[in-house]
């Protein structure tokens, strides 16, 4: 009797125990490719900038390590050109945009809903929806009849389109924070007769800085990247470094080119590895 | 309480829903103010012009570009149809189509690719311990921050003739000669799958990661086999997640310009390189907006099933 209990206990815990090393979320294959996505993923870029270290004119053949590219794009006086514009346009772009949707952030959360407030979502997401080509397209046609009103073919055409588009990436972290934001503070501020510009500027804005700082820094990287908008807006000799890049392709690869693209892309992680660290604080 | 007593209160709580009315309204007043730079550069630099392109497609190209003030519908006519110049006899533009239906191809090509490696990456992540998983996301999210034309540079020296991957089946001896990838219809659609990948598995991830395993246990626990169970209870649960990032990846590959010019070398048009060139070499302003408002339209109507797939995702959660 007590062999056959014993028994039955035995079954049980085997069957216990196999379940246990049953993974019901295993499923076969699915890490294989996982992995190879990210490889996939990874693998063209870390051969880009590897490749950039090569000393030899050909981009295929490794002749050993050098910073001779390096030195030969920092010391084109063409790279320093349209890379000052693309920083000038990145930055006001960036500065302005954050502003803007900093403002508007302020005005679409922790109130109640009110009509219109979709419509405004709507509109600051624009950007996000319309294919870019199409928006260049439109900006390339309302900025030649002003260009043909005005007479001006400055920068400011491409400060503004970049500052538009960019609206929508700064407003979103910055919405995000102010979502996760605890308002009792600022009511305690009021309640010990701050008045509303001091609450502002000493307990609204401190609190909803990482916020800020997350969406100027994406506005940053957006406008520094972007091609299809300015390759269709800009006026001659107004070229930005992702435009003078694609320019350069026509040409055929140089290893120049290759570093340069290294250069921007150690920019871009680490801009967007920072602005990490500021959304999860 | 007397009646009089009772009067004076309900006066002081009108006057109080007033004064709180009053409030409520100053600070709408407030909201719709610190909105108003924001719209403005945007009704000035993103939305205006979408209805001067739409006018745009109603008028007369001009000879050097521009338009000349003049209606006409020989925009909307040249997106579908063409003109011979000598005898006027109308025929399909079928380079046009070719070039509709280049794009439909390989952007529906695309997403399948990215869906089939999208999916079991997104589906490791969601089942990663809760400490890694955000760097797992991490590792996903980076490249679509980078600039996408380096990334399309990056896949194009891959490809290449000389290319390291060649270089590599050359020196491997799996290949005599090198296998022509580049400014083919395939090097672009590898290139839009590795560009939008991110696109695909992030809603996927979403979906994946609310995934109640309790189900998938009661499957194995009657008998269901791994197969049975992917298709039949994790598949349909986060559909809504497949349809978002599949509608995500589709959209971009539609509209596409950087990626087929530059891994298309030039012959391999697609939509967005069609309409380029209405703007530069081709001189059809009206065309080319034309051309613009038919992709909107197209992209429009896959939002609203975006829009619908994540209500109802939404609506399922409860």
């Amino acid at each position: 009797m007590s062999v056959l209990r014993n028994a039955r206990k035995l079954i049980v815990a085997r069957a216990i125990a196999g379940n246990r090393h049953f993974a019901v979320r295993y499923l076969p294959g699915f890490s294989t490719i996982a992995v190879l996505c990210f490889v996939l993923l990874y693998a063209p870029i870390v051969a880009l900038v590897i490749y950039s270290f090569n000393s030899g004119t050909n981009i295929a053949l490794w002749e050993g390590f050098s910073l001779h590219w390096y030195t030969v794009a920092w010391e084109n006086e063409l790279v320093q050109e349209v890379t000052f514009r693309s920083l000038i346009v990145a930055s006001m772009a960036a500065v302005t945009s954050t502003m803007l949707a900093t403002m508007a952030a302020l005005g679409t959360t922790r109130t109640g809903d009110y009509r219109g407030r979709m419509l405004i979502y709507a509109t600051i997401n624009q950007p996000l929806m319309v294919p870019e080509i199409v928006t260049g397209v439109a900006l390339l046609i309302f900025f030649a009849i002003v260009k043909a009103f005005t007479g001006y073919h400055g920068l400011a055409y491409l400060i503004a389109a970049h500052t538009a588009f960019c609206i929508p990436f700064a407003y979103l972290p910055i919405r995000a924070r102010l979502e996760g934001m605890d308002s009792s503070l600022e009511t305690a501020a009021q309640d010990l007769y701050a008045t509303p510009v001091k609450t502002f500027w000493r307990i609204t804005l401190p609190l909803m800085w990482p916020g800020i700082l997350a969406g100027f820094m994406l506005a940053f990287v957006i406008s520094l990247d972007d091609v299809v908008i300015t390759e269709l807006v800009k006026s001659a000799g107004q070229d930005t470094l992702p435009t003078y890049m694609l320019g350069q392709l026509r040409r055929g690869i140089t290893p120049e080119v290759n570093a340069i693209s290294s250069a921007l892309l150690g920019i871009s992680i680490l801009l967007v590895s920072l602005f990490f660290v500021l959304r999860n604080r | 309480m007397s009646p009089d007593h009772k009067d004076t209160l309900v006066k002081s709580s009108t006057r109080h829903t007033r004064a709180f009315k009053a409030s409520r309204k100053r600070q709408l007043q407030n909201n719709l103010l610190l909105c108003v730079p924001a719209l403005l550069v945007l009704a000035l630099a993103a939305v205006g012009p979408l209805l001067i392109v739409l006018v745009y497609t109603f008028l007369e190209a001009g000879p050097y570009g521009g338009v000349v003030w003049q209606w006409s519908f020989e925009g909307w006519f040249e997106v579908f149809l063409k003109r011979d110049i000598f005898d006027g006899t109308v025929s399909i533009a079928d380079a046009h189509l070719s070039i509709f239906w280049r794009s439909f191809k390989l952007s529906i090509q695309s997403t399948l690719l990215a869906l089939v490696l999208g999916f079991p990456t997104a589906y490791f992540i969601a089942t990663r311990p809760a400490a890694t998983r955000n760097l797992w996301l991490f590792l996903i999210t980076i490249p679509f921050w980078t600039n996408l034309l380096i990334r399309t540079f990056a896949i194009m020296q891959l490809i290449r003739d000389q290319g390291i991957l060649n270089t590599l089946l050359i020196g491997f001896g799996v290949i005599d000669t090198p296998i022509e990838m580049l400014y083919t219809e395939f090097s672009i659609m590898l290139g839009m799958t590795y560009v939008y990948l991110p696109l695909m598995v992030l809603p996927l991830y979403a979906s994946i990661e609310k995934l109640d395993f309790r189900l998938v246990e009661a499957a194995y626990d009657l008998y269901a086999g791994r197969l049975k169970v992917l298709f039949r209870i994790i598949v349909p649960l986060v559909k809504p997640g497949i349809v978002a990032g599949c509608i995500l990846v589709f959209i971009p590959s539609l509209g596409a310009y950087v990626t087929p010019r530059v891994l298309g070398g030039g012959k391999n048009l697609m939509l967005g390189n069609l309409i380029e060139l209405q703007f530069g070499q081709g001189r059809n302003w009206p065309l080319g907006a034309a051309l613009s408002i038919t992709l909107l339209c197209v992209v429009m109507i896959s939002l609203l099933f975006y829009v619908r797939s994540t209500q109802r995702k939404e609506a399922d959660r409860g």
